[in-house]
């Protein structure tokens, strides 16, 4: 018998390292995003270019042209991830700000709208959480009415709401920021009841043996103990309140903002155009969200809560 | 102006016996299930003087943290009475008269150590400054000065359990009420914090009312020792122990020490229908 302990060989994946961190795992998702894009692109565009080379009598075209031609049509189907990359950098990069074809311009009033609603919408979803929480009659009344609230379709009652705020004189942001209010608030009321709630028995019960009064028990244990779950619920807040805010923009005319370029760009057939808006849409609510979730790490390591 | 009658009587009553701490009289409690009633305390007959330790034991059910819990005022009884310091559990809660640990130090994980400690103070609005005092003081007594500002979560199991210990004392109350407090440390840090507690209570010469299930450390606390039995939970058997107040680990070994824990075995095995 030998003392001697086999060690298993090392790995000799040369893709093991990369697939270690983060980086890596997102970059091949990335990768295989495009690719699948390209591929649709390709396979969506080819009847249009087809009916082209008819209409020109020209035969005999190579694949690879063929190909070519597909990734850069004015108006196709599906327009590539390049084309759109690159409408992107004209909008944001070589356009003034204040200029109406800037998408920066556009992202800019989607965003102020985004936020004043989710502010609105979380402010009210903390209200209607601690009502809900401390009265047994909110609590019946008030949670019936908050969940059928979400099951309307926004879209229907999104121009109704703008309409109705417009006839009592209420215009500009605060009309859509109401329909992002309508969406962010749901998620925050939901958390924040369950947040409030979460205290175990223990720690209820030691409170009581302080004789501590409700509203002691409410900021000293019910509510720092919900700010995990307040957090997690901002995060789907947020992401809603965008929505509201571009669903929002789609009923008024059409002025400005991301809503506006989406509505614009189907009018005019202008696919490059919706998919830069769509992708910058993205691109805004994951930023909003990661800052919430930074703002998650700082808060808790503030309360001692994380490591 | 006092009658000379009314002197006699406030004399007597100055040289009666102190009057118990708790005073529990025929009291019962049933909770309402929907298998029907359950008698979870029946009759239980107590009275626990100013400065005794007390310890309840018994198998799980037979009510021993119900009985605690009805003298915090977290229970209320469906029949008999119950004093402590003289009124009744409602208000000895509402004057801070008593500290309260539970099974689990049940520390907020938001607040350092020292905060937790002034949880209590906070709560009965006491001045910062005295608020300072009282947690300097506490930490100090149950050796954890130098933890101010740790988070629960750098603390052993152990250490926890003394800063919630700190906490209840914190409150200063003549009463401290222990539900199980080192239930889920293991027999090492129990040991060594049986001593600390009995070091605690001749030090400040609190009444201690504690809830446990090991025979070894009842006896090793306890002035009084309390059998209780389960279906309905009562009192089996009440032994006052006669050992000196002043105990080491050691005593464990003498044969007074073993009399008594074999009393109460015996009464917990007596009480204990084994039918199930």
């Amino acid at each position: 018998m030998s003392d001697t302990v086999s060690i298993p060989p090392r790995s000799t994946n040369p893709f093991a390292g990369l697939m270690s961190g983060t980086v890596g795992p997102v970059f091949v998702v990335v990768l295989a995003i495009l690719a699948i894009w390209y591929v649709a692109a390709v396979a969506l565009n080819t009847p249009f270019q087809q009916d082209m080379y008819k209409r020109g009598s020209q035969t005999d075209i190579p694949v690879s042209q063929l190909i070519s031609d597909t990734l850069a049509q004015e108006r196709p189907v599906l327009p590539a991830p390049h084309q759109v990359i690159e409408e992107i950098y004209k909008t944001t990069v070589l356009k003034k700000i204040t200029s109406k074809r800037s998408l920066v311009f556009h992202t800019g009033i989607t965003l102020s709208t985004t936020i004043l609603g989710f502010f609105i919408g979380t402010g009210l979803g903390i209200l209607l959480a601690v009502g809900i929480v401390h009265s047994r009659v909110l609590d019946k009344s008030l949670m019936p009415w908050v969940i059928s609230s979400q099951t309307i379709p926004i879209l229907a009652i999104a121009p109704m709401i703008i309409v109705v705020l417009n006839a009592v004189g209420i215009s500009g942001l605060l009309p859509k920021a109401m329909i992002s209010t309508y969406l962010s608030f749901f998620p925050v009321t939901v958390g924040m009841v369950k947040g409030l709630r979460s205290p175990e028995v223990m720690h209820m019960d030691l409170m009581h043996t302080y004789s501590a009064s409700r509203l002691q028990t409410f900021w000293k244990l019910r509510l720092p103990y919900a700010v995990p779950y307040l957090f997690t619920s901002m995060k789907i807040g947020m992401a809603a309140s965008l929505v509201g805010a571009i669903v929002g923009e789609l009923p008024t005319g059409a002025v400005a903002g991301l809503g506006a370029r989406l509505l614009a760009g189907s009018y005019y057939g202008q696919t490059v155009q919706i998919w830069s808006a769509l992708l910058m849409a993205a691109f805004l609510a994951g930023s909003l969200v990661a800052l919430i979730g930074f703002l998650e790490k700082l808060t808790l390591k503030r309360m001692g809560m994380a490591t | 102006m006092l009658t000379a009658a009314e002197i006699e009587d406030g004399l007597e009553d100055a040289m009666k016996e102190p009057s118990p701490v708790i005073d529990i009289e025929n009291l019962s409690l049933t909770f309402q299930t929907n298998d029907g009633p359950v008698h979870a305390l029946s009759d239980i007959d107590l009275k626990i003087d100013e400065g005794d330790f007390v310890s309840f034991i018994g198998p799980s059910g037979c009510g021993k943290t119900t009985l605690l819990r009805v003298i915090a005022d977290l229970e209320q009884p469906t029949a008999g009475s119950i004093t402590v310091n003289d009124v009744s559990p409602e208000e000895a809660r509402l004057n801070h008269g008593y500290g309260y640990v539970f099974q689990a130090a049940a520390l907020y994980p938001w607040r350092t150590i020292a905060k937790n400690v002034a949880l209590p103070l906070e709560i009965m609005g006491l001045s910062k400054a005295e608020q300072q005092q009282r947690i300097a003081k506490n930490m100090e007594l149950v050796n954890l000065a130098g933890f101010e500002k740790k988070y629960p979560w750098q603390l052993s199991g152990g250490m926890q359990q003394r800063a919630s210990i700190a906490r209840a004392l914190a409150v200063e109350p003549d009463l401290l009420l222990m539900d199980e407090p080192f239930g889920a440390l293991d027999e090492i840090v129990r040991d060594h914090l049986n001593e600390q507690l009995l070091e605690l209570w001749a030090k400040t010469n609190k009444t201690v009312v504690f809830v446990t299930h090991s025979i070894p450390e009842a006896v090793f606390l306890s002035t009084k020792i309390v059998v209780l039995c389960p279906r309905p939970g009562r009192i089996y058997d009440v032994i006052e122990s006669d050992l000196p107040r002043d105990r080491t680990l050691d005593i464990r070994e003498t044969p007074e020490f073993l009399k008594i824990a074999h009393r109460v075995r015996d009464g917990l095995k007596a009480g204990h229908s084994y039918e199930d």
